[in-house]
């Protein structure tokens, strides 16, 4: 399965990095006689209600959603890994300030705070990453203050403190090392969960904005066109269900593989 | 027992008041000024002034938050900008068709995940073990907004077995439930097998098929029910999940439930009617947890409350 995920995501990565070569048709081309057309040779996935290529569409949409996945997991990840490991070493007041925030913020079901976020802020896809890394960065906090809280007994950080070296130090060279395999499966996971939040929001009229070619964008024009052009629905669904299936493949294979006490232990 | 409930009860209060700060917070995220925003580019000033003045945007932040929150103890969330009546009523009207949208997919997805769990545990290491794995793992991965609009092209469109929007008849049900129960059915039968792998380990389940009892009379009889516990857990707090969830399969299907009036409220820059619903979703949402926390202790008797 961590293969299938692998190859999955690889080969979506090569789609989107190559999709300007790739795609038979500018993705913003209208070919208005051929509106709503369902596949057929030339067009293998039919084209829109504006007369768009929805394959050219599809590819040129990989970019986004690989653009926000990535840019939301770096945030997140970055900020989470930072502000944890710093409640998790430092303790005290600075400890229970972090952490009653992050009860805050999780006591917000899933993407709830990102809707609210992006209906005040405007939908754009600044806005989006925005507003999903504000809501992302709490699940790396908790994981990686949990990981320090453990970690910062170890031999190795109290020798690097008996040798005098400070927190930053201890921190960035010592501790937020030790946790980076169980990171690097929490950002696999990540990806999957900012790309389907990604397509959400752009469903719901919230993210990515026409014209710019987001597959949960394109879901959300294939509503009105259920009944007579399903294809609108089905290509751009199929896109995100295999991208997300595929990152989650990945991460559920390299979960079973980096055991975190292993990753810290190895390390002690 | 009362002890931990007076203690959980009083953890819940900061987060709480933590919600209702964000939620209150919310308005001011607005760039600009919300009264314009609401009222578009083009509004008379005179208009603007009305509406800053109408919401108490004119008064000191404190001022507002005060009102705000003495509001929310009165079960007063405002007024809506769009049909002028109070937020609480447009809400209490809705509660009703999202909670009988979250209890139905409950059920389609413990009804969907509980025997395949079951048959994974039993055979695990098979082909079916596998194959109702991998299919857990892609219900995980296909979005509801994709999911909802495949079952409406297959069983309205196609087969013209089912309504395809609308709330009224049970049939109105099947596929806004299935929808949102999908993926959680998809969670739940990863934590079924997983549960129940754990409890076969035990020795009570040696001894009883060692008395005698068959394979799957030690399962059922015997493993199953302790490995329930965290699989009501887990139901239980994705029950709140439920409750976004629903936002989206509520904006397919037309149900007319909280969900779909957040996103109605969005498109109309209703911003009281919009802090309202995320209030009361995240409130919800809150309690659903801390009763799930609660009735965790009462379904497992090892779990102490010192």
């Amino acid at each position: 399965m961590t293969r299938v995920g692998a190859m999955i995501v690889a080969l979506a990565v090569s789609m989107a990095v190559l999709s300007p070569i790739l795609a038979p048709y500018d993705p913003a081309s209208q070919v208005l006689s051929l509106r709503l057309a369902g596949p057929m040779l030339d067009h293998p996935f039919g084209l829109d209600e504006l007369g768009r290529d929805i394959l050219s569409r599809i590819l040129a949409g990989a970019r986004i959603s690989l653009l926000v996945g990535l840019a939301v997991v770096s945030v997140s990840a970055t900020a989470g890994s930072l502000l944890g490991a710093t409640a998790g070493y430092v303790g005290g007041r600075l400890d229970t300030l972090i952490c009653r925030i992050i009860d805050i913020l999780m006591a917000f079901p899933g993407i709830l705070l990102a809707i609210a976020l992006v209906a005040v802020l405007g939908p754009s896809l600044f806005n989006v990453v925005l507003a999903l890394s504000a809501i992302g960065w709490v699940g790396y906090a908790r994981l990686v203050r949990g990981q320090v809280l453990r970690a910062r007994e170890f031999e190795f950080v109290q020798a690097a403190r008996a040798l005098g070296a400070g927190t930053w130090r201890v921190l960035l060279t010592h501790l937020l090392p030790a946790t980076l395999p169980t990171l690097m499966v929490q950002s696999t996971l990540g990806m999957a969960g900012a790309i389907l939040a990604e397509a959400s929001l752009s469903f719901l009229g919230l993210g990515v904005q026409p014209p710019t070619p987001s597959w949960g964008t394109m879901l959300n024009g294939g509503r009105a066109h259920l009944l007579d052009a399903p294809h609108l629905t089905v290509f751009p669904g199929l896109a995100i269900a295999l991208l997300v299936l595929g990152f989650n493949f990945l991460g559920d294979g390299l979960r079973d593989r980096v055991d975190p006490r292993r990753g810290m232990g190895g390390r002690a | 027992m009362g002890a931990y409930l007076l203690r959980r009860l009083a953890l819940t209060v900061p987060v709480l008041i933590g919600v209702a700060t964000l939620v209150f917070s919310l308005i001011h995220l607005v760039p600009g000024d919300p009264a314009q925003a609401m009222l578009g580019e083009g509004a008379a000033p005179a208009d603007v002034a009305a509406l800053r003045t109408r919401l108490g945007l004119d008064r000191p932040l404190y001022v507002q938050y005060g009102t705000f929150v003495a509001g929310l103890a009165r079960g007063d969330l405002g007024t809506s900008f769009r049909t002028n009546t109070p937020v609480a009523r447009m809400i209490a009207e809705r509660m009703p068709a999202t909670a009988e949208l979250a209890v139905a997919a409950m059920i389609v997805a413990l009804g969907l995940a509980i025997p395949l769990g079951i048959v994974a545990a039993v055979r695990k290491g098979s082909w079916i073990d596998h194959g109702a794995m991998t299919l857990a793992l892609v219900g995980i991965s296909v979005p509801n907004f994709w999911l909802g609009p495949l079952l409406a092209i297959l069983f309205a469109v196609e087969w013209n077995l089912l309504p395809v929007s609308g709330r009224g008849t049970p049939l109105h049900l099947v596929l806004p439930a299935v929808t949102l129960g999908a993926a959680l059915a998809a969670i739940l039968a990863r934590m079924t097998r997983a549960s129940l792998l754990e409890e076969l380990r035990e020795l009570y389940v040696v001894a009883a098929r060692a008395r005698g009892a068959s394979r799957w009379r030690a399962v059922l009889r015997h493993a199953f029910r302790n490995s329930l516990i965290p699989v009501v857990t887990i139901a239980g707090l994705q029950f709140g999940s439920l409750l976004t969830g629903a936002i989206i399969t509520e904006t397919i299907f037309a149900w007319p439930g909280v969900g779909r009036l957040l996103i109605q409220s969005i498109s109309f820059r209703d911003y009281p009617a919009v802090q309202g619903c995320i209030l009361l979703i995240a409130v919800t949402y809150v309690f659903v947890n801390l009763a799930t926390d609660l009735v965790y202790g009462l379904l497992d008797p090892r779990i102490r409350y010192d």
